[in-house]
């Protein structure tokens, strides 16, 4: 679904290259985790697969189901199916949560084609969908983001992708801040979602978040490059050593 | 009602996005209302002299009293100069090479009812979405409750065109007509009241305007009555080079209330056209006054062709006790626009609100704010302004807030709000305060932001296209202000926040 060669990306405004040739294979159906320490260009990953400014690509390709993304504009890739669950939610002052959602999701389907929900349908959908991550009524109305906690501003991005049903799920360090509960409530929300024309791209520091997701693959990226690949096990690795072996053995 | 993004009707709101942004996809760089009606004129000569200003009286059959109004009015202009503090920049205006009196030539005998209106001007009014002849039924959204009934005043460049609903607000005993209709038929309130908030001698535009006003809406809601639906004025410029003088005059006796929305547009012209209109209103005790303006003048073209000079003198006298005014305008159009909408705070515990949204794109220019006079005790004002400059344009905020020696215990509070898309355009905030007593206080807080890099990523990454993006993050800044239009009004500011934004990104 996901195929990303030998990835060279530049921070433009400091002339500073980041991913450093990145290869990465993410078939349909399968969920795999990244780790890596601070630093490492995770979120630049994540964030140049997005189509956000500021980055150049020097070198490499990233295809979603055969598609150039990189030719993209960030809205075409999110209308073929990209969702990037933010590892900093952006607030939006005065623009009602529930605005937003039927907004994006109104705009994904114009943009493929198909005709917009209606106003009822929406709100059954949402209130649904709300529900099961324990977001309340209070919680859709307020404005996107402004005055949520760490955890609410998580689950709200699991929303959005609940609502968008994308086919390829980005989710940068959504375990970050979250208590344990709310940890299974994002969990089961990507878990809902799992079927075999999805997949997801998880980025963690915790094996706890994975021992509710389980991976099919986790890789461990180090200074712009993924140096490691393995099984689920690589994460348990990781809890208990730490990243220096894995990094002084790529070295 | 105006829950906009209330948990009750969440879907409402949605609705109305959607709603813009199919607007904005519509409209596709274009002035909506841009079009022009071909409909057969009587112009009076062009220029302006005592026998134009005679002319004008003439043809409305007005009473000797009222010429001579007019005449002092002009005599005084004469002797006036163009006021030049604005922070506006424009070409010297030839008020020789204007005409002052455009009439539909199928108005030359007054039509007695709608029936014999020109179908071609109901035809135009149709199309601007203001259904003259039949019960307006707006904001038709899901779950939005009773439709509503708005009476409408339309004026057709000089000319009020017709009145709906004049019989049901006669049986409340309220007044609801052209003001060249109240001059005749009563003559005793048009007296008392006119010029009594907005003197003739007031500032170059207002006295130019008591000389040449050709029409507006005259509004008398007696004591005690609750007007029972809301009052709109449309206005429209059409022919060229007519510049456009309406006279509003609202009086709102003790203890009424009425909600009164005024809506403006014009055709799309390569010439500048001169709008200068004076709004009057007059507040007795404990009565409330809600004035809604929607601006959509033509703003002229990317380049600054065309687009209406827009000189506005809109004033509120809360002359009774306990009384109270609330504006609200959304300034999207016009090329040039001065204007402050104001409030007179003369009656103790009187209250002053206003609320604003300047939208100023290309090169635009908008010189726009309140001022607050409070003369009487324990009175009260708030300001919410809501600046956004694009493209070329300047945006000024200027207001005054005055608190007179007898104005104790008075508060004002103040916020000002500007936002900027892209590098080219300006936002000023002139706030002038004067503080006469100790007991009063004012508060005043004013931010600048630009339209933020990560929240347009963020929409589009959610599948927005740059348009709704801003469109949406726009909306958003002004909502506060939103929220105090009447519901089928914010939805139209919606939409129009985001057709005048068209084009500011990418
Ligand atoms: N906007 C930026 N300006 C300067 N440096 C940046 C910027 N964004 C990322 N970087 C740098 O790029 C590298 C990778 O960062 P990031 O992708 O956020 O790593 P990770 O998500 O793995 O912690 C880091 O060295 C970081 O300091
Ligand atoms: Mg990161």
């Amino acid at each position: 679904m996901l195929e990303i060669q030998n990835l060279h990306v530049r921070l433009e405004a400091e002339d500073k290259p980041i991913l450093k040739g990145v290869d990465l294979n993410v078939a349909a159906g399968t969920v795999h985790a990244i780790m890596g320490p601070n630093g490492s260009g995770k979120s630049t990953l994540s964030y140049v697969l997005a189509g956000r400014d500021g980055y150049e690509v020097t070198d490499g390709t990233a295809t979603l189901d055969g598609a150039d993304l990189l030719a993209m504009e960030p809205e075409e890739r999110a209308a073929a199916g990209l969702f990037l669950a933010f590892q900093y939610p952006v607030e939006i002052p005065g623009v009602g949560n529930m605005t937003f959602l039927r907004t994006a999701v109104n705009a994904q389907r114009k943009a493929r084609g198909q005709e917009e929900m209606s106003a009822g349908e929406f709100l059954k959908v949402v209130r649904d969908r709300a529900g099961k991550l324990r977001i309340d009524a209070d919680m859709l109305k307020r404005a996107v983001n402004v005055g949520f906690s760490g955890g609410e501003k998580k689950r709200n991005e699991i929303l959005q992708m609940a609502m968008l049903e994308p086919k390829m799920c980005i989710l940068d360090e959504t375990d970050s801040g979250l208590d344990v509960d709310a940890m299974r409530l994002v969990s089961d929300g990507v878990n809902a979602l799992r079927d075999a024309g999805r997949a997801f791209l998880v980025i963690t520091h915790y094996q706890r978040l994975l021992d509710h997701i389980r991976p099919d693959v986790v890789h461990i990226m180090a200074d712009g490059r993924i140096v490691k690949s393995g099984g689920p096990d690589l994460a348990l690795e990781v809890e208990r050593n730490g990243y220096a072996d894995i990094l002084a053995e790529a070295l | 009602m105006t829950v906009l993004d209330g948990g009750l009707q969440p879907e409402m709101r949605a609705g109305v996005d959607r709603e813009t942004i199919e607007t904005v996809q519509a409209m596709a760089g274009k002035y909506k209302y841009g079009w022009e009606t071909d409909i057969e004129m009587d112009f009076a000569p062009k220029g302006l002299n005592e026998d134009i200003v005679r002319l004008i009286s003439d043809k409305n059959g007005e009473p000797a009293w009222m010429l001579e109004w007019r005449l002092a009015a002009y005599r005084r202009w004469l002797r006036m100069e163009e006021p030049r503090w604005a922070m506006l920049k424009y070409p010297e205006i030839d008020y020789q090479d204007q005409f002052y009196h455009a009439k539909p030539k199928s108005m030359a005998g007054k039509p007695k009812s709608l029936d014999e209106v020109d179908p071609k001007l109901l035809a135009t009014y149709a199309r601007l979405g203001i259904p003259l002849k039949e019960q307006m039924v707006l904001a038709g959204v899901e779950g939005a409750g009773e439709p509503r009934r708005v009476a409408v005043d339309a004026v057709f460049d000089s000319v009020s065109v017709g009145t709906t609903f004049k019989a049901e607000l006669a049986k409340a005993g309220v007044i609801f007509c052209a003001i060249s209709e109240a001059v005749r038929d009563h003559p005793e309130l048009v007296r008392k009241y006119l010029g009594s908030v907005v003197p003739q001698t007031d500032n170059f535009f207002a006295t130019l305007n008591s000389a040449v006003f050709t029409d507006g809406s005259f509004v008398f809601i007696p004591a005690g009555v609750r007007c029972p639906m809301e009052l709109s004025t449309y206005f429209r410029i059409n022919a060229e080079n007519t510049g456009q003088f309406e006279r509003t005059l609202i009086i709102a006796e003790k203890g009424s209330y009425v909600s009164y929305l005024e809506g403006c547009t014009a055709p799309k012209r390569d010439t500048h056209q001169l709008h200068a209109a004076v709004v009057e209103i007059v507040i007795l005790d404990d009565a409330e006054v809600k004035y809604s303006t929607v601006q959509n003048w033509y703003p002229g073209d990317e380049m600054g062709r065309g687009g209406i000079y827009n000189f506005v003198t809109k004033r509120a006298d809360c002359r009774g006790a306990r009384s109270k005014v609330m504006w609200t305008q959304v300034e999207t159009g016009s090329a040039i626009t001065w204007k402050y909408p104001s409030c007179i705070l003369r009656g103790d515990d009187s209250q002053g609100e206003f609320y604003s949204i300047a939208i100023a794109n290309n090169a635009q220019q908008a010189d726009t704010g309140t001022k607050m006079v409070h003369l009487g005790k324990n009175t009260k004002s708030r300001i919410v302004s809501k600046g956004i400059s694009a493209g070329r344009a300047q945006n000024t905020y200027r207001g005054l807030v005055s608190m007179h020696p007898k104005a104790t215990n008075s508060r004002n509070y103040t916020q000002c709000d500007s936002l900027l898309i892209g590098q080219g355009c300006g936002a000023h905030t002139v706030p002038y305060i004067e503080v006469r007593n100790n007991s009063s206080r004012v508060e005043h807080e004013a931010t600048t932001s630009k339209v933020d890099d990560e929240q347009l990523f963020y929409c589009r990454s959610r599948g927005m296209d740059e348009e709704e993006a801003v469109a949406l993050v726009v909306n958003g800044f002004v909502k506060d202000v939103l929220q105090t239009l009447p519901m089928e009004f914010a939805m139209e500011a919606q939409a129009l926040v985001a057709i005048s934004l068209e084009g500011s990104v990418g």
